[in-house]
């Protein structure tokens, strides 16, 4: 045991510089190149910046909401309800959620919601919602903000981000970007 | 076709396709032969080698080959703790992140060192750069003692009567420099440029649309991401894990992630079988294993993208399945399929939160931790497996009325011996230590985030992670306690060591033993029927013991939640 | 003692293993066992959950019910003792048959006393006559008997056994028909091979074997499994507030544990050992038949096993220019004296009476080693047979040519695997007898089926390598070690050996006897010599070389018996699954009756249900233990996919049957 010692304590050593050390200021060096320069994808605009991967906070009735979250948009930490789906305190939540949304959207039908407005995400930051999340808005948004439906459903055709390729996974819409397409449309 | 279901076949079919190659290189590097990186790494490695005082060409038995590892994990181990215990005065703690209690560091060394990756704390409050990067180095060396421990079986199961196994240390550097380095550094340019952060500049300042200000923890995220997955590691470096918008900003990382945590396990089978020159092998395990994949996989897939029956009840669009923990940019199906993907194989990493799935959805991520041989980890994927071939092996060479031989040795007493008290390890570590958990309600009962057979299926999951050195965990359960950190720190020791020793062992005895050439008598393990031998011990042996346990908890809300 | 057809359970046996069942309960028997000593610890709980009901507990549920669970659990272990028993009782039948032979006989000791047999030790001399009993087994050291042998072997036709050579040894009780014997002892009483396999059989020395150790291995570990699941279930029903019952615990232990093959396993060892018996094959460990399953060489001797005794004549070819029947003639004459079989083989090939040829004061003269060649020699009339060269040396010595023509018809013969023999009168060859070996029928078969088994065949000959390589091919041997001397099978053995292979070969002489102890399954023949005998690891009573091809499946029946009935124990443990544990959580949680797919009709009949049909599954099976599972030489993936459709799938859906069958008779009674 003693004769693997120090050769252990040498290699180990060494390793660490290597794998933590000389491998991490490789990628270091390439992220400078990356979108960011390594901080992740920012949007400037009107003259601030924002991450936009970093879901926020939409409560404004006249903004298109985002998810609920289990951490309120704080991203300083993340993380779900962690809620089994039997949970009945959880099943009351997502019902309470539901009857919020309608009083606040009274021209739609319940079947219309979505199930991801009612549900919270799991990183607790979901940038994104589905179509189905934004078209239900939409009637909201359009008699608060005074603008046709029919050009708010344009704007939503035109933030929807295809699947990968066309191909791979689900169509889904940036509630950051389409917000911020939003207070462009004035 | 749906465009998530094609998502999900296009990551299993690309996995498979590099995993071909991958194999072949893999098992290159093992038998010492060249490889196109020679030029660049060859020199790094006798350095290392010189400095360290080790001969690398020396041969050692599958004993000294053992010494070796638990040795040098013992190093890993003392400097993780230190680390962990001092990161408040250390540098690179922009964050200002306190140190880990005694408890909570043992908890997350141990952890990181035994491929686990049982995160206890927040990635982004409970740790500071330095130590995300000694955790790193760590999924670095934990997936290289695996592949190392694999490399010994290869080693001792090559036709032959053989006395050494190839070396240690220069096994797990080899793994390092040659098949992971290589991999996370491509892998992590490609997360860049999908978005990852890398930097190490600490939270940032950010102001919502709406006004408010925000804090957002970023970090050298894109080289810690890589190492996760390829190594099977899974520990997140933030807290919601790959289910994180900056940890996985897009389908396009998530096919990446999903590719690379299942890759090496791949590899590593295909590898095997080019190692002992019996590729018709490598495909019957690689058959079984995906056969057990898949019936675990296509059920999780379908009930997650299906939906909560109890909020389809409400009312309301229910088309996009179980969102509850699930982000929208990944869909509920990917989240399924991945659910499985990271129990089958020791990952444990996340893209959504398990504790939120349908009660079957979860007992069947718990079924592939407690078999935790389809794929399974890096190298000790293979290593599990090898037991229940020898299960295997043994009653169906009575069955055909010969004395049971893999690859021509005979299975005697000794190594049934040693089979049966892994097997045994496994179901004693996770009944006994949710048996534990229960009886002293007063620890445990508080930290529980649902209420009845969901509270006990936490319990349950905990324990089944941690022995399978998986690190996923219905994450509900407030798990930095010292009853969790204590329990869940022996169970992940016991869960890593003893599987890779006795496998090996049973292999070098085996290995050390007269070769038998093979007749018509002798039992194929390369056919079809075989594999099916093989799949019937693990559903009977592995799966049946825990089914009370299983009854208690999801099949009992499953079935009260009609 | 030829194969008896008779039932299983014979009423006398049945009787002395009822007896037994009960005498094996004791647990210091019952510990070697690791599977049925747990359930005896059960049985035992149960017995004082009984009394503690009894006592006014009132927790566990009825009295009655409870009672039951524990006579079904001590019925369970008195049928596993009942199978070991009547495995045992069978073996020691068909011993105590063959000790009767050996019942204490007077025998006369060479100094003229007359002592019992039992007196008798090793070294001892005694002399037997005509119509004598041999009082023990021993060794001819004088004379040469005809012997009667079929109270060991069951064939009637009497064997010749005489001193020297390899056909020395004589039995206990057997009988000598013609002439006088001196024999010596050579085993102490109570030591011979059939004491032995005796005491095997009777469990007095019977030592697990390997595979049966590993197997032992297997079992403990799957009864440790469910230790470990039945312990941490009692904590698991506390935190949900379930309350399971003591005999619930225990009988979900007892019929998850593989008590079916744990119960069965050592009659099955006892089963195979008493199968080489009554296929008259003595073994000396119970390793020596597992052994046999494994083998992949076998060697076997040419004359006796391969082809029918030996060579016949079966060809007159007279020399270009000469008479065939001077030819005959000549080869009749010369083969008057000769009493080897060959030689009788030509005076019938020529279907004449020899002495209907005039050979007036004929002087004889005879085979030795030195000239090879045999005749007669009548007034100036000198005729010769032998081999080739020996005619030949007689020939040209004699200043005559050897004709070309007879040359080619020598190579000819050689060539199609016969012998030639030459004949030569007055110094001219005059002709070749051809011998040829008869291959016994049937044989091809059994080679095929060897070779389908995966046992490579090799045949042991003195023969040249041409006749050898011929008749090697035509009986369908793999491969053939030709002028074989002692020491060439020896080094066979040890370089098939140093590839890893195990070897198996029939020997009787003392010249085979470190070849019988290098083999990894040595038969010597019983007519052989002791040291032969004393070096192998079996014995075959009938002397019956292709006896070994018997015991190679003895083996693997063995093996597979215990394979077979493993994997439908465990396949088992599905069923009694979704019988038990249902049952347990039902009342505490209604809503699992979705569990009970096998619509039980309440718990309790569904846990009686799961017991009784553990229980009953034992006595079912012991017929199979008995007789072995079939062995089928269809190649070891076919034989996998054949058993593990038939036992394991069986195995899954037998018990739901029977389970269900059961409950519906219990619910009856509830």
């Amino acid at each position: 045991m003693k004769q693997f010692l120090w050769p252990s304590i040498k290699l180990t050593l060494l390793s660490l510089l290597l794998l933590s050390g000389v491998y991490t200021l490789i990628l270091l060096g390439v992220a400078q190149l990356a979108p960011g320069k390594g901080k992740g994808e920012l949007i400037a605009w009107k003259g601030k910046t924002y991450y936009a991967n970093i879901g926020q906070s939409f409560t404004d009735d006249r903004y298109f909401w985002s998810r609920p979250s289990a951490v309120g948009y704080n991203a300083s930490g993340s993380g779900g309800s962690n809620k089994g789906p039997n949970n009945p305190e959880y099943l009351q939540t997502v019902k309470d959620r539901i009857d919020s949304f309608l009083v606040h959207n009274p021209d739609i039908g319940r079947a219309q919601i979505p199930v991801d407005l009612v549900t919270a995400s799991g990183s607790g930051l979901d940038p994104d919602i589905s179509l189905q999340a934004a078209k239900v808005q939409a009637p909201r948004i359009a008699r608060l903000r005074g603008i046709p439906e029919t050009s708010l459903l344009a704007l939503i055709d035109k933030q929807t981000e295809q699947p990968l390729l066309g191909l791979f996974g689900p169509a889904k819409l940036n509630v950051l970007r389409l917000n911020m397409a939003l207070d462009n449309l004035k | 076709m749906n465009t998530e279901i094609l998502g999900i076949l296009a990551m299993f079919l690309i996995t498979l396709l590099l995993a071909l190659p991958l194999g072949k290189y893999i098992a290159r590097i093992y038998d010492g032969q060249r490889t196109f990186l020679d030029p660049v790494l060859g020199p790094v490695e006798r350095l290392f080698f010189r400095i360290s005082g080790i001969d690398p060409n020396e041969g050692w038995s599958w004993q000294k080959n053992l010494v070796a590892l638990l040795v040098i994990n013992g190093v890993w181990f003392l400097l993780g703790m230190f680390i962990l215990m001092n990161m408040n005065w250390l540098p690179l703690n922009p964050d200002h992140n306190p140190s880990q209690g005694a408890h909570l560091a043992f908890n997350t060394t141990i952890s990181f060192l035994v491929n686990c990756n049982l995160q206890h704390y927040s990635g982004e409050s409970g740790i500071s750069y330095l130590g995300q990067l000694y955790l790193m180095f760590l999924q670095f060396t934990t997936a290289a003692t695996g592949m190392a421990g694999a490399a010994l079986l290869f080693r001792a199961l090559r036709k032959g009567t053989h006395k050494t196994y190839g070396n240690f240390f220069s096994d797990y550097l080899k793994t390092c420099t040659r098949i992971l380095l290589p991999l996370c550094l491509v892998m992590g340019v490609m997360l860049l440029f999908c978005g990852t952060p890398m930097t190490m500049e600490g939270k940032q300042q950010m102001t919502g649309l709406q006004g408010d200000t925000l804090q957002v923890s970023t970090g050298p995220v894109a080289a810690f991401v890589p190492i996760k997955h390829l190594g099977t590691n899974g520990g997140g470096f933030f807290g919601a894990n790959s289910a994180h918008p900056l940890e996985n900003p897009g389908y396009g990382s998530n096919m990446i992630e999903m590719v690379a945590q299942m890759l090496i396990p791949f590899a590593m089978i295909f590898a095997f079988g080019i190692f002992i020159r019996r590729r018709r092998m490598a495909w019957v395990i690689f058959g079984v294993m995906t056969l057990g994949f898949l019936a675990l996989a296509v059920p999780n897939t379908y009930m997650e993208a299906k939906g909560n029956p109890a909020i389809a009840h409400m009312g309301i669009g229910n088309q996009l399945g179980n969102m509850e923990g699930k982000e929208v940019r990944l869909g509920a199906a990917a989240a399924g399929y991945w659910s499985i993907a990271t129990t089958v194989i020791s990952t444990g990493s996340i893209n959504s939160m398990h504790d939120s799935h349908m009660p079957l959805s979860g007992m069947n991520e718990l079924l592939a931790m407690m078999i935790n041989c389809f794929y399974g980890g890096c190298g000790v994927g293979i290593l599990n497996y090898f037991i229940f071939i020898i299960l295997a092996v043994f009653i169906s060479g009575l069955m055909v009325g010969r004395t049971p031989e893999f690859l021509g040795k005979k299975i005697e007493a000794r190594e049934m011996k040693i089979a049966m008290i892994i097997a045994l390890l496994h179901p004693l570590l996770i009944l006994a230590g949710t048996a534990l958990a229960a009886a002293f309600p007063q620890y445990t009962t508080g930290t529980l985030n649902n209420p009845g057979f969901h509270g006990f299926s936490e319990m349950l999951y905990e324990y089944t992670s941690s022995a399978a050195n998986n690190g996923s965990g219905f994450e509900g359960l407030g798990d930095n306690t010292p009853w969790w950190n204590i329990t869940t720190g022996f169970v992940l020791i016991l869960g890593r060591f003893l599987p890779i020793i006795g496998p090996v062992a049973i292999a070098g005895i085996l290995g050390s033993k007269k070769y038998i050439p093979e007749s018509a008598g002798t039992l194929q393990t390369d056919t079809p029927t075989f594999g099916f031998m093989t799949l019937a011990v693990i559903a009977i042996v592995a799966a049946l013991a825990f089914f009370p346990a299983l009854t208690l908890g999801p099949i009992a809300e499953f079935f009260s939640s009609k | 003692m030829k194969p008896q057809h008779k039932s299983l359970f014979q009423k006398e046996l049945v009787g002395e293993a009822l007896r037994q069942s009960f005498v094996k309960l004791n647990p210091r028997t019952l510990f070697r066992n690791p599977v049925m000593f747990t359930v005896w610890i059960g049985t035992l709980i149960m017995f004082f959950v009984c009394l503690w009901i009894l006592a006014g507990e009132k927790g566990q549920g009825s009295f009655g019910y409870n009672l039951i669970v524990f006579l079904v659990l001590l019925l369970t272990l008195l049928f596993a003792n009942f199978a070991e028993a009547i495995a045992e009782a069978r073996g020691k039948a068909q011993a105590d048959s063959l000790r009767k032979t050996r019942e204490e006989t007077p025998a006369r000791l060479a100094t003229g006393k007359t002592v019992s047999s039992a007196e008798l030790r090793k070294g001892d001399m005694f002399i037997c006559e005509a119509g004598d009993i041999i009082p023990a087994d021993g060794e001819i050291v004088e004379g040469l008997a005809t012997i009667d042998e079929s109270a060991i072997t069951g064939e009637s036709a009497p064997v010749i056994r005489e001193a020297g050579g390899d056909k020395s040894s004589v039995t206990g009780g057997t009988k000598v028909l013609s002439d006088k014997i001196k024999v010596q002892v050579t085993t102490q009483p109570g030591e011979s091979f059939l004491d032995k396999m005796i005491a095997l059989v009777e469990g007095a020395s019977r030592q697990k074997t390997p595979n049966e150790i590993a197997l032992t291995i297997l079992l403990a570990g799957f009864t440790l499994v469910f230790v470990i699941v039945c312990t941490t279930l009692k904590p698991f029903g506390d935190f949900a507030n379930i309350t399971i019952t003591i005999a619930s615990f225990i009988a979900l232990f007892v019929c998850l544990i593989p008590t079916t093959i744990g119960g069965l396993l050592s009659a099955i060892g006892i089963a195979g050992m008493d199968r080489a018996l009554r296929a008259n094959v003595i073994t000396k460990s119970g390793k020596a038949v597992e052994t046999a399953g494994d083998i992949d060489v076998l060697l076997l001797d040419k004359t006796g096993t391969i082809t029918i005794g030996n060579r016949r004549a079966t060809h007159f070819y007279p020399a270009a220019g000469i008479e065939e029947k001077r030819f005959v003639r000549a080869s009749v004459l010369s083969s008057m004296a000769d009493e080897t079989p060959e030689g009788k083989s030509i005076i019938e090939l020529a279907k004449t009476d020899p002495l209907s040829y005039a050979a007036p004061e004929p002087r004889f003269v005879k085979f030795t080693a030195e000239t090879r060649c045999s005749g007669i020699d009548f007034g100036d009339t000198r005729i010769r047979k032998g081999a080739t060269d020996a005619i030949r040396n007689i020939v040209t010595r004699a200043g005559n040519v050897f004709p070309a023509g007879i040359e080619e018809q020598v190579k000819q013969i050689s060539g199609n695997g016969g012998t030639p023999l030459v004949v030569s009168e007055n110094e001219q060859a005059i002709g070749v007898i051809e011998l040829q070996d008869i291959i016994k029928p049937g044989i091809q078969e059994r080679f095929q089926r060897l070779r389908k088994m995966g046992i490579k065949t090799v045949m042991v000959t003195g023969d040249n390598p041409l006749t050898a390589k011929y008749i090697a091919e035509k009986a369908g041997v793999d491969d053939f070690i030709a002028e074989a001397k002692p020491e060439d099978k020896m080094n066979y053995i040890r370089r098939e050996q140093s590839e890893g292979r195990l070897v198996a070969m029939m020997g009787d002489g003392t010249n085979d006897a470190p070849a019988l102890a290098q083999a990894d399954v040595g038969v010597a023949m019983n007519s052989g010599t002791q040291a032969a005998k004393e070096a192998g690891n079996m014995v075959d009573l009938d002397n019956d070389p292709t006896k070994l091809i018997e015991v190679v499946e003895i083996g693997k029946q063995l093996l597979m018996t215990r394979g077979t009935l493993t994997t439908f124990s465990i396949a088992n443990d599905v069923a009694k699954y979704f019988a038990i544990i249902p049952a347990l959580f039902i009342t505490a949680v209604p809503a699992l009756q979705g569990l009970n797919i096998m619509a039980l009709h309440s718990p309790q009949s569904a846990i009686l249900s799961a017991v009784i049909f553990n229980a009953v599954i034992i006595p079912l099976l012991i017929p199979l233990a008995l007789k072995g599972v079939a062995y089928k030489p269809i190649g070891a993936s076919a034989l996998l996919r054949r058993n593990l459709f038939l036992y394991g799938l069986g195995g899954i859906i037998v018990p739901f049957i029977g389970i269900k069958l059961i409950d519906m008779i219990v619910s009856l009674f509830l």
